[in-house]
């Protein structure tokens, strides 16, 4: 009986001090990033700034040229919401229609999740060059603009929705594409804010692709930017941290808002 | 022995099918076969363009380049590029730093993996071990690294390693351990480009292990208690036979994307020291984009998914004989 009561203590204390040694990186990089940048290099380190500096911050935008990464990262980020709506129809058109060479192509989509992205990297930016897209946003977002997984995902749900509403909107003479804007996507509600959040990480996250696409420094993301800061010849530690601060803080921000549905994604893709 | 319950994915997966069987089944009673109408063509087009132009073309593309000697003066002018049979491939696998970076894959794939899979299953069967509010905050610790920017959190990580200031090797003073090379020694490297991606990749993990810890009845349970099982009995006799298929799917894609594993080492030391830290990945990522050798680039990754796909056929194999 006594066992009972205090195993959850000990199993809770063991998870709380892992969770903290999770969390501090996290820590590590806030504090660091408001610390002048000599405090930065003292040796001990100070786990807290004893000066409080919003100095990192203000030289990412002002020395370089962080103003406009945020800008292409969030153009990146709404390019993959029209992907999700290239998603959507297809998860439709998949759950809703009977059309010949129905299996074989959804068991395409399917067979592109075996395909790693180091197969894809090169003739990807062949592709794109072809068609003289590199260096461009949209060629950043192009390569993962549409996720087999989430054409999965849609089209397991919308199957769910009763042809009956649907039928009656087409007696009704509504279009298709009236069907699904008007009917289908509100219906969907559940999964498009599982694949929104999901959209919206991929996109803000994104590095191997903005890395090989964007050739010149007008069109980085964040994710670009921040490893160039690696880079320089002196490391400079709180910059570095503010750097970092600034593609994190959003996500978690977005994760502790919409944790549910990134819970729910996360499980249902596995993957990403 | 119980039957083996389904996990969630697998009921979900399972459940939504027989639905979309059931629903596709009305369609057909009702729905006159339309095969003149070119509507869901239209529907699945968009995004079957962009989903097979980058991945199934993509390979195809892959497989011709890797026999041809495109390079950066070959992009300009296509008239420069030639066929020049399997001579990429020849010229990889006499290349000793493709046969490092293939051995530094297969060392973060041993190192990872298992720790890994363990990890996150005895982390994720702690966090099950009571629905109390506590242990729910404390879930969300855990999912965050899984979602934040490798980037960043590489970026992070190179400041606690750094052998000047960092905080590690201030907090080894502490204890009286002399200073560690993190970043700058070849093995240690290894171990500390690893441990990133271990601390990073584990909240996914965890996620979906809970999962499939939420959807084991707990009647099961509360049965053994009747017999007067043990808390480890219930966890070795129960929970983990009934996790067979959640483990096997987290082993597969924890492997496949060990596999792919590229940005910590980009960005924390850029496949140092001398190649120490170069996965197959970066390897390619290097040859393409640094040397701008695209057809041997191309060979590279044709080899690498060779390896991928071999390997989910043998995982796949070995699951079959499992389940008999």
């Amino acid at each position: 009986m006594v066992r009972r009561r205090t195993s959850p203590v000990v199993v809770g204390a063991l998870l709380a001090a892992g969770a903290l040694l999770t969390a501090f990186p996290f820590f590590w990089m806030l504090t660091t990033s408001l610390k002048p940048i000599a405090e930065s290099y003292t040796y001990p380190p100070t786990v807290l700034p004893s000066t409080i500096t919003l100095d990192s911050y203000l030289r990412l935008f002002r020395d370089f040229d962080f103003g406009r990464y945020l800008v292409n990262t969030i153009v990146v980020v709404l390019i993959g919401f029209v992907g999700m709506f290239f998603v959507a129809m297809a998860g439709y058109g998949f759950a809703k229609f009977r059309f010949r060479g129905k299996n074989v192509l959804f068991l395409l989509v399917l067979s592109t999740l075996m395909i790693p992205i180091q197969v894809t990297m090169i003739p990807t930016y062949l592709i794109l060059n072809s068609l003289q897209l590199t260096n461009t946003l949209v060629g950043i977002a192009l390569p993962t603009l549409v996720s087999a997984f989430n054409i999965f995902l849609f089209r397991q749900f919308m199957s769910t929705i009763p042809d009956d509403i649907l039928e009656a909107a087409r007696l009704d003479g509504a279009g298709e594409l009236r069907i699904l804007w008007s009917m289908v996507l509100p219906l969907s509600k559940p999964i498009l804010a599982v694949g929104s959040v999901l959209t919206f990480i991929t996109g803000w996250n994104s590095f191997i692709w903005p890395l090989i696409i964007a050739n010149d420094q007008q069109n980085y993301t964040l994710s670009v930017g921040i490893s160039l800061l690696n880079k320089q010849l002196t490391i400079n530690p709180p910059l570095q941290m503010a750097g970092a601060s600034l593609m994190v803080v959003p996500i978690v921000i977005v994760f502790v808002i919409f944790q549910r549905y990134i819970v729910q994604g996360f499980t249902m893709s596995g993957l990403r | 022995m119980p039957a083996p319950a389904r996990t969630n994915r697998e009921a979900l997966m399972t459940a939504s099918a027989a639905q979309h069987e059931a629903a596709a089944r009305r369609v057909a009673l009702r729905v006159p076969w339309r095969s003149s109408t070119l509507v869901p063509y239209v529907l699945i087009s968009p995004a079957l363009l962009c989903l097979l132009t980058f991945s199934v073309l993509s390979i195809f593309v892959a497989a011709a380049v890797s026999l041809t000697n495109l390079d950066i003066s070959g992009l300009a002018d296509y008239t420069q590029v030639h066929f020049i049979g399997l001579h990429n491939y020849q010229a990889m696998f006499g290349d000793p730093a493709f046969w490092e970076a293939l051995g530094n894959t297969a060392f973060f794939v041993t190192v990872g993996v298992p720790t890994l899979v363990i990890g996150s299953l005895a982390i994720a069967i702690a966090l099950n071990f009571s629905r109390s509010r506590f242990f729910r905050a404390l879930k969300a610790f855990y999912f965050v690294p899984a979602i934040t920017a490798i980037v960043a959190i590489s970026l992070i990580w190179g400041n606690l390693y750094n052998s000047q200031f960092g905080l590690l090797n201030w907090l080894l003073s502490l204890v009286g351990i002399a200073p560690v090379q993190w970043l700058t020694d070849p093995t240690i490297a290894k171990l500390s480009v690893a441990l990133v991606a271990i601390w990073r990749g584990s909240g996914l993990d965890i996620i979906i292990f809970l999962a499939a810890l939420q959807a084991i009845p707990p009647e099961y349970y509360e049965a053994a208690a009747v017999d007067g099982a043990g808390e480890w009995q219930k966890i070795f006799r129960i929970t983990v036979p009934l996790m067979r298929f959640a483990i096997f799917f987290v082993t597969v894609t924890t492997l496949i994307n060990w596999m792919q594993f590229f940005d910590e080492p980009y960005v924390l030391t850029q496949g140092g020291p001398v190649h120490a830290t170069t996965s197959m990945s970066l390897y390619i990522y290097q040859q393409g984009f640094r040397y701008n050798e695209f057809g041997f680039a191309s060979a590279a990754s044709i080899v690498l998914f060779a390896i991928i796909a071999a390997v989910t056929v043998i995982q796949l194999r070995a699951r079959q004989d499992v389940d008999g």
